[in-house]
C-alpha cells in the first residue's frame, strides 16, 4: 500500500517554552485505519493539530501524496484533503443536519442557499457512505453518536480522504460504538484512510491495522496491530518517566477520615460519569487514585469537595453527611484542596501572592477582628508561607502572574496545607511544573501524611502516583477496576493495564478499600 | 530580581498607555473645535485654561470633582465584583429627590438634618441598585437591560413625589420647596460654592479605601470579580458578595445624590436625569476601578467639564463635546488591543536590554 | 378603568400602539441580527439618536424624504463604525463600548446640532420632512381593521417588514447562517473557514442600519424634527425586547408589541387623569416585568429537563 501521510521529524516548542512534541514520526499508509496511543500529554493531540493546520511546527516536514506539503489553517488542510471529527464537536445545534454538513461551502449562488441541493447533495453523501441520519433533523435533537457523524459527514462532503478522529468513542454508548466502528470499516473499504487517536486498547485492536505510540511528545515505535499484544502496547506506553526515589516510613493508619458510598454523578448531557464509586480514606495514609483522565476523577473530586454536588450516593465526612454543607463548611471541617486547574479555579491570577495566599484563612480570628483585617499579621503569615514553601519571589505583594507554573503551585500549596486540615484532596498537584518543584510537592505531602493527615492523590501520572501513594485505586469508566493496598508491590505494567481497561479486579478485591 | 523588573515594565506600559488614551482624547478635542469654532484660539484658551482663570471658576471644578467622586466610587465598586449594573443613574437622581424631600418632611437641628437626609439617600441609593443584581439572581435576567429600565422607572417615581406632594407653587419653575437652611451643608471655602461635601467625601473615599483593602468583606469582593471560579472554590458565597457590593456601591451613590442637593441646590429642581450615573463609569474606568484614584480621575473629568462650559459661554462650541470626548476616553482606556503591538516592542527592548 | 377600557378597544388605540412600537421593533430586529453574531449591540440607542438628528437635518437641507432616510442611516452608521473599531479591532469590551457609544452620541447629538443649526433644544428651526403616510389599497375601506393597520408612515410597515426580513436574512440567506454559527459556535465558524470578525461586522452594520431607520422614524414620522434625548430609551426597550423574544424575529415581535402596547397605553391614560409620571413609567415596568418572567421561564424550562433526566437515568 502506498503512503499517503508522513510526518518527519516533528518539533513543536510553543511560545511559552513547552516543548509538545520531539522528533516525532508518522508515517500513514493509504487506505488504512491507523492507531495513534499514547498517555495524557504524550503530544498527540498537538501532532493532530499541526496536521490538520491549527499548529505550526517548529522543526519538520510533513509530507502528503508524496509531496511536502505547508499546512498553514484548517483550510489549507481541508484543500489538501484532511479531515479532523475533533472530541468537542464543531456544530452548530440550532442548524440541521445538511446546514452543518455544507457550512462555509455551501451550494447555491449567490446570497441565498440553494436548499434542494443541499439537501440532495447531504443525503448523496449519507447514502453513499451507508449512513442513517435524517437531513432535516436539528443537531440539537440528536443523541451523541449521531452528532458524531455528522461530523464526519462534515468532513467527507468537503472532500476528506484522511480522517482525523480525536477520541471517537469517549462520548459514545457501546452500541453507538459498534455502529461507529463498522462505519470506518465501510469507510476504509472505500479508500478513505483513518487515523484513530485512543485508550481504548481493546477498541484499537477491533478496528485498526496498524498502530503507532507516543510517549513524552515523541513516537516511540510503529507496529502492526496484530503483531502486538495490549499488554506490550500498554508497557510501550505508559511508563514511570522519572524515579522519584521518595523515601517514607511505613504510614500509621488511623480512623476513617472520609467516607464515600455509592456517588454517582451525571455530566451536562445527563450521562452516567461516575457509576456508584465506594471507597474509604483513612487519616495518616496516602490513597492514590490513577486513570486516564476523564474516567470520572474529576467528578469524584467536585462531589467530594462541595463544587458539584453528587447526583446520589452519600459522602460522610467525619462521619458527617455533607450533602448539604456548603464548600465554606467543608473547608472549615477540615478538608484542603489542590484543584487541577490552577489558572482557573487554583489562584486570581491577578491577586497579589499574598491575596492568594489568605483567601481560606481570612475569616479566620487570627487574621480579622469582625470585618477589619489584621494586615501586618497577614503580612508576616504569607511571608512565613513563601519562606515556608520556598516560593521564589520578592514579595508577598508580586501578582502571582508573574511567577512560574511551579511557584504558582507552591502559592496554591501553601495555602491549602497550611489550613490545619486533616484531609487534602490533591488533584494534579505537579502537573506541568518543574522537577524542583513537583519534589517539594511531594515531600510535603508526606510530611503532612506523617503528621496524620489523610490524603487522596489523584494523578495520570504513573512515576508520581506510585512513589508517593500508600494504597491505589484505578479508575476506568467511572468506576473503580483495580485496589491495591500497597502501592509498592505493584509495577507499571500491571498499573497501565488496569487504567486501559485491559485488566480488571473482581469487585471483591475492589470492595478492599471500603473501611 | 526578574519579577521586579516585569512588573515595573507592567506598570510603565500601562501608564504609557493611559497617558496616550487621554492625549488622543484631547488632541481629539484640539481638532474639533479647530473645524467647528470661529475663534478656536479663544475656545480652546477656555477649555483648557478657563477653569483656572478664577478662583471661583477652579472652585466651580472642585465642586463638580465632589459630585464625580461620589458617582465614580459608586461605579468602581459594582464594577469591582463584575457586575454591569447602571443603577447609579437612577440612583443619583432618585436620593437627591429623597434628600430634598426628607428635610422638608422632618426638620432637624443642623448637623443632624443633613446627617439624616444623607443616609437617607444612601438607603434609597442601596435599594435601587441592589434590585438589578437581586432579579439578576433569583431569575436571571440581564442587569444591564434591567438597570438600565429601572432608572427611568425611578426617575419618573421621583419626579412624581417630589413635583407633586413637595412643589412649590410660588417658585417660577418646577421644583420643591426651598430646603431648610439647617439641612443645607455648609459653604466652607469662602468666594466659591464648595461646600461641606468635600469633608464627607474624603472620609468616603478613606472608607471605601478601607473597606476594599482592609476588610474580609472589600477582600472578598476583589477575588468574586476577578475569578468567580477562584472565589467559589475557596468558599465565599459569591451571590451575598455581588449582593452587598450593589447595596455598598449604590449606598455611595445615594449619598452623592444627597450630598449634591444639600450643598450645590437651594431645592430639588432637577427635570432630566443627571448623567452622573455614566459619569461615574468615566472616572471609575479612568481609576481602573482603585477607589484611591477616582479623586484623580473625577478631578481630570470636572476640571475639562467645566472648562467646557467656560467655553460654550464664551465661545460658539458647546459643552456637550465633552460627552465625545468621555466616550473616546472610556473606549480607550479599557481598550485591549490599544498599542498591543508597541508592549510588544517596548517588552521585547527591555528583555534585551537586560541580556 | 372602564374608561380605560372602552379607550383600548378602539381602532385608535390600535393605531397608535402599532405606531409607538414602530422605533422599538426597528431597534429588537437590530438587537437580534448583531446579538446571533454574538456581538452585543449596546449602542441601539446612540445609533437611534444620530439617525434622528441627521435624518431631520439632512431631510430639511436636501429638500428629499430619500435623502434624509440615507443621511439619517449614514448618521446612525458612524456610531457602529465607533462600535466596530473598538469593539472588534481594539478590542474593548463591546458592553464597555456600546455604554461609552451612548454617552458620546447623547451628548454628541446637541453638539452637532448646536454646530450645525445653533440650537440645543430642537431642529424647529429647520423644517424636517416626514417620511410620507400610505393608505393600503383594499384593506383601508375594511372597518376597524382598515383604521387600524391602514394610513401609517411608511417607516412603520418598514419595520413590520422588517420581521420578514431579519427572519430570512437569519435562516434563508448564507450570510445568515455564518451570522448564527459565529454567535453559536465561532469555534466550528472557524473550522471551516468562516471569518468570524467579518460576519461579526456585517451584523454589527446591518444592526445599525436597522436601528437607524428606528430613529428616522421618530424625527421624519412619529415627529417632525429631533428634540434632544428623544430616543429615551427605545433602544433598550428594543434590547429587552430581543431578549424576550430569546432572539427569535416572532416572539420578539410580539414582545415588541407588549412594549408599544404599554406606550400606547401611557399615551391614552396621559387624556385621563392619572398623574404624567406614572403613565410614562409604565413601558419600563412592562420591560422589566416581561424581562423577569422570561428569564424565570427559561430556567424553570432547564431545570424541568435536568429533572427529567435524573429520572430517567435512575
Amino acid at each position: 500500500m502506498d503512503e499517503i501521510l508522513r510526518l518527519e521529524n516533528i518539533t513543536k516548542i510553543y511560545p511559552n517554552g513547552v516543548t509538545a512534541n520531539k522528533d516525532a514520526n508518522l508515517s500513514v499508509r493509504k487506505g488504512e485505519i491507523h492507531a495513534l496511543v499514547g498517555e495524557n500529554g504524550a503530544g498527540k493531540s498537538t501532532l493532530m493539530k499541526i496536521i490538520f493546520g491549527m499548529e505550526q511546527p517548529t522543526e519538520g516536514n510533513i509530507i502528503y501524496n508524496g509531496k511536502q506539503t505547508q499546512i498553514k489553517s484548517p483550510l489549507d488542510a481541508i484543500a489538501c484533503g484532511i479531515g479532523m471529527v475533533h472530541q468537542h464537536f464543531m456544530l452548530v445545534e440550532s442548524m440541521t443536519v445538511a446546514e452543518n454538513i455544507v457550512l462555509g461551502a455551501e451550494p447555491g449562488k449567490g446570497p441565498i442557499p440553494n436548499n434542494r441541493a443541499m439537501i440532495e447533495q447531504t443525503k448523496e453523501i449519507i447514502e453513499k457512505y451507508n449512513f442513517v441520519i435524517n437531513p432535516k433533523e436539528k443537531i440539537s435533537d440528536l443523541p451523541i453518536g449521531t452528532r458524531q457523524k455528522v461530523e464526519i459527514l462534515k468532513a467527507l462532503y468537503k472532500g476528506a480522504q484522511v480522517l482525523i478522529l480525536d477520541e471517537p468513542t469517549a462520548v459514545l454508548t457501546p452500541q453507538e460504538t459498534t455502529e461507529l466502528f463498522r462505519e470506518l470499516r465501510g469507510l476504509r473499504d472505500m479508500g478513505h484512510t483513518i487515523i484513530f487517536i485512543s485508550h481504548k486498547l481493546n477498541e484499537i485492536k477491533e478496528i485498526c491495522d496498524r498502530i503507532t505510540i507516543m510517549r513524552n511528545g515523541t513516537t516511540v515505535g510503529v507496529h502492526d496491530v496484530g503483531s502486538v499484544s495490549q499488554q506490550e502496547i500498554s508497557n510501550l506506553m505508559v511508563g514511570k518517566d522519572i524515579d522519584w526515589n521518595i523515601e517514607k516510613n511505613p504510614p500509621k493508619r488511623g480512623e476513617v477520615i472520609l467516607d464515600v458510598k455509592n456517588v454517582s454523578v451525571l455530566d451536562e448531557a445527563q450521562r452516567s460519569i461516575l457509576k456508584e464509586v465506594s471507597f474509604s480514606l483513612h487519616a495518616g495514609t496516602i490513597l492514590g487514585i490513577v486513570g486516564v483522565e476523564g474516567n470520572g476523577q474529576s467528578e469524584l473530586v467536585e462531589a467530594i469537595t462541595g463544587l458539584h454536588k453528587a447526583d446520589a450516593g452519600s459522602i460522610k465526612f467525619h462521619g458527617n453527611d455533607i450533602a448539604d454543607s456548603s464548600i465554606k463548611q467543608i473547608r472549615e471541617m477540615g478538608l484542603a484542596h489542590i484543584p487541577q486547574d490552577r489558572m482557573l479555579r487554583g489562584a486570581v491570577v491577578n491577586g497579589s501572592i499574598e491575596d492568594n495566599m489568605i483567601a481560606t484563612f481570612i475569616d479566620k480570628e487570627e487574621f480579622s477582628s469582625g470585618p477589619v483585617l489584621k494586615t501586618k499579621k497577614i503580612r508576616s503569615w504569607s511571608e512565613k508561607l513563601i519562606k515556608d514553601f520556598m516560593v521564589k519571589t520578592d514579595g508577598p505583594e508580586v501578582p502571582v502572574k508573574m511567577l512560574s507554573g511551579g511557584n504558582i503551585q507552591k502559592v496554591i500549596v501553601a495555602r491549602e496545607f497550611s489550613s490545619n486540615a486533616d484531609c487534602i484532596i490533591a488533584d494534579q498537584p505537579t502537573r506541568g511544573i518543574d522537577v524542583g518543584a513537583a519534589k517539594f510537592i511531594h515531600r510535603k505531602l508526606i510530611e503532612m501524611r506523617d503528621n496524620g493527615v489523610a490524603i487522596m492523590l489523584i494523578s495520570a501520572d504513573l512515576s508520581e502516583i506510585m512513589d508517593v501513594s500508600d494504597s491505589l485505586l484505578v479508575m476506568y469508566g467511572g468506576r473503580f477496576v483495580a485496589y491495591f493496598p500497597d502501592a509498592s508491590k505493584v509495577s507499571e505494567e500491571e498499573l497501565g493495564q488496569y487504567m486501559l481497561g485491559v485488566k480488571q479486579q473482581t469487585s471483591e478485591e475492589v470492595k478492599g478499600c471500603i473501611a | 530580581m526578574i519579577n521586579k523588573k516585569k512588573l515595573s515594565f507592567d506598570t510603565k506600559f500601562e501608564l504609557m498607555r493611559f497617558t496616550v488614551a487621554i492625549l488622543i482624547a484631547i488632541g481629539l478635542s484640539f481638532v474639533t473645535i479647530l473645524i467647528v469654532s470661529h475663534e478656536p484660539l479663544l475656545a480652546l484658551r477656555k477649555l483648557f485654561l478657563g477653569p483656572v482663570e478664577s478662583f471661583r471658576r477652579f472652585g466651580n471644578v472642585v465642586e463638580l470633582a465632589i459630585t464625580l467622586s461620589f458617582a465614580g466610587l459608586a461605579v468602581a465598586i459594582m464594577f469591582s465584583a463584575n457586575q454591569f449594573n447602571m443603577g447609579a443613574e437612577g440612583a443619583f437622581f432618585a436620593s437627591a429627590g429623597v434628600a430634598a424631600m426628607f428635610s422638608l418632611a422632618l426638620p432637624l437641628p443642623p448637623v443632624l438634618a443633613p446627617l439624616f437626609a444623607i443616609i437617607v439617600g444612601g438607603i434609597t441609593g442601596a435599594i435601587i441598585c441592589v434590585i438589578p443584581a437581586w432579579i439578576k439572581m433569583k431569575w436571571g435576567a440581564s442587569e444591564l437591560v434591567s438597570s438600565l429600565m429601572l432608572n427611568y422607572v425611578f426617575y419618573y417615581l421621583t419626579k412624581y413625589f417630589a413635583f407633586t406632594k413637595f412643589k412649590d407653587p410660588n417658585c417660577g419653575f418646577v421644583g420643591t420647596f426651598k430646603i431648610p437652611e439647617a439641612a443645607k451643608l455648609a459653604k466652607i471655602v469662602p468666594h466659591t460654592r464648595i461646600h461641606a461635601g468635600l469633608i464627607i467625601l474624603v472620609f468616603v473615599v478613606i472608607a471605601t479605601i478601607f473597606f476594599m483593602k482592609k476588610t474580609r468583606w472589600g477582600y472578598n469582593l476583589i477575588q468574586t470579580g476577578q475569578n468567580p471560579h477562584f472565589a467559589k472554590y475557596v468558599g465565599i458565597n459569591t451571590g451575598i458578595v455581588i449582593a452587598y457590593s450593589q447595596i455598598v456601591g449604590g449606598f455611595v451613590a445615594g449619598m452623592g445624590g444627597a450630598v449634591e442637593v444639600l450643598g450645590m441646590y437651594n431645592r430639588f429642581q432637577w427635570k432630566e436625569l443627571p448623567g452622573y450615573g455614566f459619569d461615574g463609569i468615566v472616572v471609575a474606568i479612568m481609576a481602573k476601578n482603585k477607589p484611591q484614584y477616582v479623586p484623580l480621575a473625577a478631578f481630570f473629568l470636572a476640571y475639562l467639564r467645566i472648562g467646557a462650559d467656560k467655553m460654550a459661554t464664551a465661545t460658539d462650541v458647546t459643552s456637550e463635546m465633552i460627552s465625545i470626548i468621555q466616550g473616546v476616553i472610556i473606549m480607550l482606556v479599557a481598550a485591549q488591543a490599544f498599542l498591543s503591538h508597541r508592549r510588544q516592542k517596548m517588552l521585547v527592548k527591555e528583555v534585551s536590554k537586560n541580556v | 378603568m372602564s374608561d380605560l377600557l372602552s379607550y383600548i378597544l378602539t381602532a385608535e388605540f390600535g393605531y397608535s400602539m402599532l405606531r409607538v412600537t414602530t422605533p422599538i421593533l426597528f431597534a429588537a430586529m437590530g438587537s437580534i441580527v448583531a446579538e446571533s453574531s454574538g456581538a452585543s449591540n449596546i449602542a441601539l440607542e446612540g445609533n437611534m439618536l444620530f439617525a434622528a438628528l441627521f435624518g431631520a437635518i439632512g431631510s430639511g437641507l436636501t429638500g428629499s424624504v430619500f435623502w434624509g432616510l440615507i443621511i439619517a442611516i449614514a448618521g446612525g452608521l458612524i456610531i457602529s463604525a465607533l462600535l466596530i473599531y473598538f469593539g472588534l479591532y481594539l478590542k474593548t469590551d463591546i458592553i464597555l463600548s456600546g455604554i461609552a457609544l451612548n454617552t458620546l452620541a447623547s451628548g454628541g447629538s446637541i453638539f452637532l446640532m448646536y454646530v450645525i443649526l445653533h440650537d440645543k433644544g430642537s431642529t424647529s428651526s429647520i423644517k424636517t420632512l416626514v417620511c410620507p403616510n400610505i393608505n393600503l389599497p383594499g384593506i383601508e375601506n375594511i372597518p376597524v381593521l382598515g383604521d387600524i393597520l391602514s394610513g401609517h408612515n411608511i417607516l412603520t410597515y418598514f419595520a413590520f417588514l422588517s420581521v420578514i426580513f431579519v427572519w430570512f436574512l437569519l435562516y434563508k440567506t448564507k450570510l445568515g447562517m455564518h451570522i448564527r454559527c459565529v454567535g453559536e459556535n465561532a469555534e466550528a465558524a472557524a473550522s471551516v473557514g468562516i471569518k468570524i470578525k467579518s460576519v461579526k461586522l456585517v451584523s454589527l452594520l446591518i444592526s445599525g442600519v436597522l436601528a437607524s431607520l428606528g430613529g428616522a422614524f421618530l424625527s421624519m414620522g412619529y415627529m417632525n424634527g429631533f428634540s434632544r434625548g428623544m430616543v429615551s430609551g427605545r433602544g433598550f426597550i428594543g434590547l429587552a425586547a430581543a431578549a424576550m423574544g430569546q432572539l427569535s424575529p416572532v416572539p420578539t415581535l410580539i414582545a415588541s408589541l407588549i412594549f408599544g402596547c404599554a406606550d400606547a397605553m401611557s399615551n391614552i391614560m396621559a387624556a385621563m387623569r392619572i398623574p404624567d409620571e406614572f403613565v410614562k413609567l409604565i413601558p419600563y415596568v412592562t420591560t422589566v416585568v416581561g424581562l423577569i418572567v422570561i428569564s424565570s421561564w427559561r430556567t424553570w424550562r432547564v431545570k424541568k429537563k435536568r429533572i427529567a433526566a435524573l429520572v430517567s437515568a435512575n
